[in-house]
């Protein structure tokens, strides 16, 4: 990953956390202050999004290359998905608690999310129960596209075909090109760039460690 | 049976034979099919004796619930059997025969029509014992057959990567219901479309969900399963 990048990501992050949590925004009924929630909780599912839809590209190019960087890659960015996937319910439950009186109310997103979520776990229990290396990569990677595929209806469509209490479903006011205040938009967009940068760059590191710990001369699997 | 791979390179012909193979080893195995409808019928049973033996005890949501759980488990047990039965040798005889994707197509042709017919009777054994919310009898029955082809479509390859991976039952599982919940999801939605009598306008939306979903699966079986099948 380019320094600029890194230095990009914390910049960002400095400014959504700051100007996030300073900023004046609308006064809404019910919602007050909680509309803060938009700077953390939305930029983890377009980072998560962002994670497995990298994870998906290369499990592919594990599958046409049977070269095993592309597989290691391919994993480490699931993980970090799945680390953003789990932010992102936990910040929801944070601002459902709030605005919708229970942490967790049976909204078509919150299920949606859940049951990716368990996708991707699913996709490390089959890694974990195959022992040749060479197998685990492929029949992983086949899942996790497989999955993708399954994913997508999972959370595009259902949500939209069923009445939710979600902001942007439902009439309610969400994110798009009507409700979202222009003040918010200036910590929203640079928001959602710096988190998914950051998740880039975990997913980087673990990659390099991952590489580290399998060239170590005392690996056995050398 | 065994010369298709000589005289005829039709690829129709080869699914065919494929998938009129799947049910004539099914007939023979007399013991697997049968142990499948008596599956669905004892499930049906304990329903019925767990709601009180009583056919109007049940709220037409109860009444989905239990009827797709049970479509779920028996499309499970239909569908896990798909790569699970296949001996090593009748795998290797496949792979000199046809091509991985032809095998794919008719394990999945095969799937969708067992769940299908199986689910028919099914619904039947459930109507005649917990009695029937149904005012819309058509929709349901486009419910039906697009659930079990989902069913059919998304567990076949999850039961071809279970079948490698060994420990078939349990992997079968976790990797199979997140799969297939969204269907479920669609199909309990249609049921109550089906059960409020609201025509077919409003099932429209999950029923063109559903096709869309056995088809991005259908087509990601076909893609992906040369993979699992090269070892």
């Amino acid at each position: 990953m380019k320094n600029w990048l890194k230095w990009l990501s914390v910049v960002l992050l400095v400014y959504t956390c700051t100007a996030g949590l300073l900023m004046d925004v609308p006064r809404l009924s019910i919602v007050n202050e909680t509309v803060r929630a938009l700077y953390f909780h939305v930029p983890m599912w377009f980072g998560m999004v962002f994670l497995f839809l990298t994870s998906t590209v290369y499990a592919i190019r594990y599958l046409r290359s049977s070269d095993a960087t592309h597989d290691i890659r391919s994993v480490e960015f699931a993980n970090v998905g799945i680390i953003y996937g789990i932010l992102g319910i936990l910040t929801g439950m944070v601002w459902a608690n709030y605005t919708w009186g229970s942490p967790w109310h049976g909204d078509p997103k919150q299920n949606g999310a859940a049951v990716a979520l368990l996708v991707y776990l699913a996709y490390f229990v089959l890694r974990g129960s195959l022992s040749s290396e060479e197998q685990r990569a492929r029949l992983g990677a086949v899942y996790n596209i497989f999955a993708f595929a399954a994913m997508i209806p999972l959370i595009f469509i259902l949500p939209r075909l069923s009445s939710s209490v979600h902001p942007g479903s439902g009439g309610n006011p969400g994110f798009n090109m009507y409700d979202l205040d222009g003040r918010m938009r200036l910590v929203f967009y640079p928001a959602v760039i710096g988190w998914i940068l950051v998740g880039y760059w975990i997913a980087q590191l673990r990659i390099r460690l991952r590489n580290l710990a399998d060239n170590q001369p005392n690996n056995s699997n050398q | 049976m065994g010369s298709i791979a000589l005289k005829a390179p039709n690829r129709s012909l080869v699914l065919k034979t494929l998938i009129l193979k799947e049910f004539r080893t099914e007939i023979r195995r007399q013991s697997a099919f049968s142990g499948l409808v008596i599956y669905v019928v004892s499930s049906v049973f304990v329903c019925y004796t767990a709601m009180g033996l009583q056919a109007g005890n049940l709220s037409p949501q109860t009444w989905s619930a239990l009827f797709w759980i049970i479509l779920l488990f028996s499309s499970f047990g239909i569908v896990g059997k798909s790569f699970l039965g296949e001996k090593k040798g009748v795998l290797f005889y496949y792979h000199s025969l046809v091509s991985p994707g032809q095998l794919i197509l008719a394990k999945i042709l095969y799937a969708t029509l067992l769940t299908g017919l199986l689910s028919l009777a099914g619904l039947l054994i459930f109507i005649t014992l917990l009695g029937n919310p149904i005012a819309d009898t058509g929709l349901f029955l486009a419910c039906l057959l697009l659930g079990a082809s989902g069913f059919g479509t998304s567990l076949t390859l999850i039961s071809a990567i279970a079948a490698r991976a060994g420990n078939s039952g349990v992997l079968m599982a976790v990797l199979g219901f997140p799969v297939v919940l969204s269907i479920l999801v669609l199909c309990i939605r249609v049921t109550k479309h089906a059960i409020d009598g609201l025509g077919w306008e409003a099932g429209n939306d999950e029923l063109l969900s559903l096709l869309a979903i056995s088809g991005i699966s259908g087509a990601a079986s076909y893609l992906l399963f040369p993979y699992i099948w090269r070892s």
